[in-house]
């Protein structure tokens, strides 16, 4: 279908499979195409792992407790509403243009998400499997691994399904911005230049990636803690 | 253990704002290894006293004494099992048992064939026999259990009743058991307590004098007998 759009198509606009493949081999060749995937990955996973555990952290706390819930409440709601460039601009010019600035800016576009999600799961905690364990005396290790987690585990696993793919759409956009490597670094390159057969020789590689994850990473995980689950889920 | 309890007042504070008395003046104490039954209609605070005794309700006038250390086993009205972890790994948890202990246990409550399932996989009564099985894998000094047979069938309830009875003599765990069967409560405790309807106080407090082994079937009609109609005076 690529193909026959593309003999329709100027070259310009959309270039056809084979020369699109010919240009990921040479990035390939060059080791180019390898660096910048790495680098993007590597803020993918550094900003995803830390927006779920704070945004994890936060929201428990929230569901747990009605003060702090109240006290965080309206920060979220900014949060959640804030357009993505407005945070990453501001990260990049209040923190400096490195690392830090751009993690930090994914963090907080991903954080009030799981924030959310993880207080709605904190709330529908079952109360009698809690007085279980307080009767029991299970100690909070065992009560945490054996009653919360499970419990949070459709939460969590509905964030970190959002959440990957929110990271990095965003990790891209603060590449193109502020950061001189990446696939949105190349990207911004390819997009100054006009040059869809190189944008595309990034993008679907990337796009790869992305599937492999959720196939081989995200999908067996939920499969396997949902296996209690008498029709799955 | 021992279990020392007065209760002067438990209130609940309902929807609408106004203050509801369920429990009034309960007072008793249970020695090491005694069986009692609470009798009483529904709504009497049974529940709520056996909340109160295994600390889940610490909102009331009076005090509950206890052993400063004791290990405390509870079978719910359900069976608060965890739905994600197999019957095996739901006994194991609580438990501090020896491995020999566990292999009773799962033995007295014929669990064996059911030890990989899943709480979801199980019929309610089976899953009521893994219940009081975790409640005893804990090795309790108090057991107490919260009408454990409702809404299972007669013949069921028989044999159950016989495997926790064995299972509590051989342990000699105190035990309190909720009840509104009085049948139930004379063949399994030696002691029985009636309480009143809403706000609960105590009606009768009697020992069943004849070691329960030795406990005829007249002496035991007679004592239904009396119970139902203390009962019966209760609820009107």
């Amino acid at each position: 279908m690529w193909q026959l759009g593309s003999n329709f198509a100027s070259t310009g606009t959309l270039p056809a499979p084979l020369a699109v493949m010919s240009v990921i081999g040479a990035e390939a060749r060059s080791g180019a195409l390898f660096i910048n995937l790495a680098a993007t990955l590597a803020r993918v996973a550094a900003s995803f792992v830390l927006a779920m555990a704070l945004g994890t952290a936060l929201g428990v706390a929230m569901g747990r407790n009605k003060s702090i819930d109240r006290l965080c409440d309206p920060l979220l709601i900014v949060l959640l509403n804030l357009p993505a460039l407005v945070v990453i601009v501001l990260a990049y010019i209040w923190v400096g243009l490195n690392e830090t600035a751009a993690i930090a800016a994914v963090v907080l576009n991903k954080l009030p998400n799981t924030a959310v999600t993880l207080r709605e799961g904190t709330r529908a905690l079952d109360e009698g499997l809690d007085e279980m364990a307080r009767v029991f005396n299970l100690p909070l290790g065992t009560k945490v691994r054996h009653v919360v987690v499970p419990q949070l585990a459709p939460y969590l696993a509905a964030a970190m399904r959002s959440g990957l793919s929110l990271v990095w759409k965003i990790v891209l956009v603060v590449e193109l911005l502020g950061r001189s490597n990446g696939v949105g670094f190349e990207i911004g390159i390819a997009f100054q230049l006009f040059d869809v057969t190189r944008l595309l020789a990034y993008a679907l590689p990337f796009v790869g990636l992305m599937l492999a994850i959720e196939t081989f990473v995200v999908q067996p995980v939920e499969r396997h803690v949902s296996r209690w689950r008498p029709h799955g889920a | 253990m021992e279990l020392d309890i007065s209760i002067v007042r438990k209130a609940f504070r309902t929807a609408s704002g106004q203050t509801r008395v369920v429990l009034h003046d309960v007072a008793f104490s249970l020695r090491k290894g005694e069986i009692c039954a609470l009798l009483g209609p529904s709504g009497c605070g049974k529940t709520t006293l056996l909340r109160i005794i295994s600390g889940l309700d610490s909102d009331f006038e009076g005090w509950v004494r206890l052993p400063s250390r004791h290990r405390i086993g509870m079978v719910f009205q359900e069976p608060r099992l965890l739905p994600w972890r197999s019957v095996a790994q739901n006994l194991r948890l609580v438990g501090s048992s020896s491995e020999n202990d566990f292999a009773e246990i799962v033995v007295a409550l014929r669990l064996s064939k059911h030890l990989d399932h899943f709480p979801g996989e199980l019929s309610l009564g089976l899953a009521r026999r893994v219940a009081i099985a975790r409640a005893f894998a804990v090795k309790p000094d108090l057991l107490l259990l919260d009408e454990p047979f409702v809404s299972l069938d007669a013949s069921l309830a028989a044999r159950l009743r016989e495997e926790l009875l064995a299972l509590v003599l051989k342990r000699a765990a105190t035990t309190l058991i909720v009840t509104h069967d009085v049948e139930e409560a004379i063949s399994l405790a030696d002691r029985i307590i009636v309480l009143s309807a809403a706000p609960g106080r105590i009606l009768a407090d009697r020992t069943i004098e004849a070691p329960r082994e030795a406990l005829t079937e007249a002496r035991a009609i007679k004592i239904k007998e009396e119970i139902q109609s203390l009962m019966a005076n209760a609820s009107s």
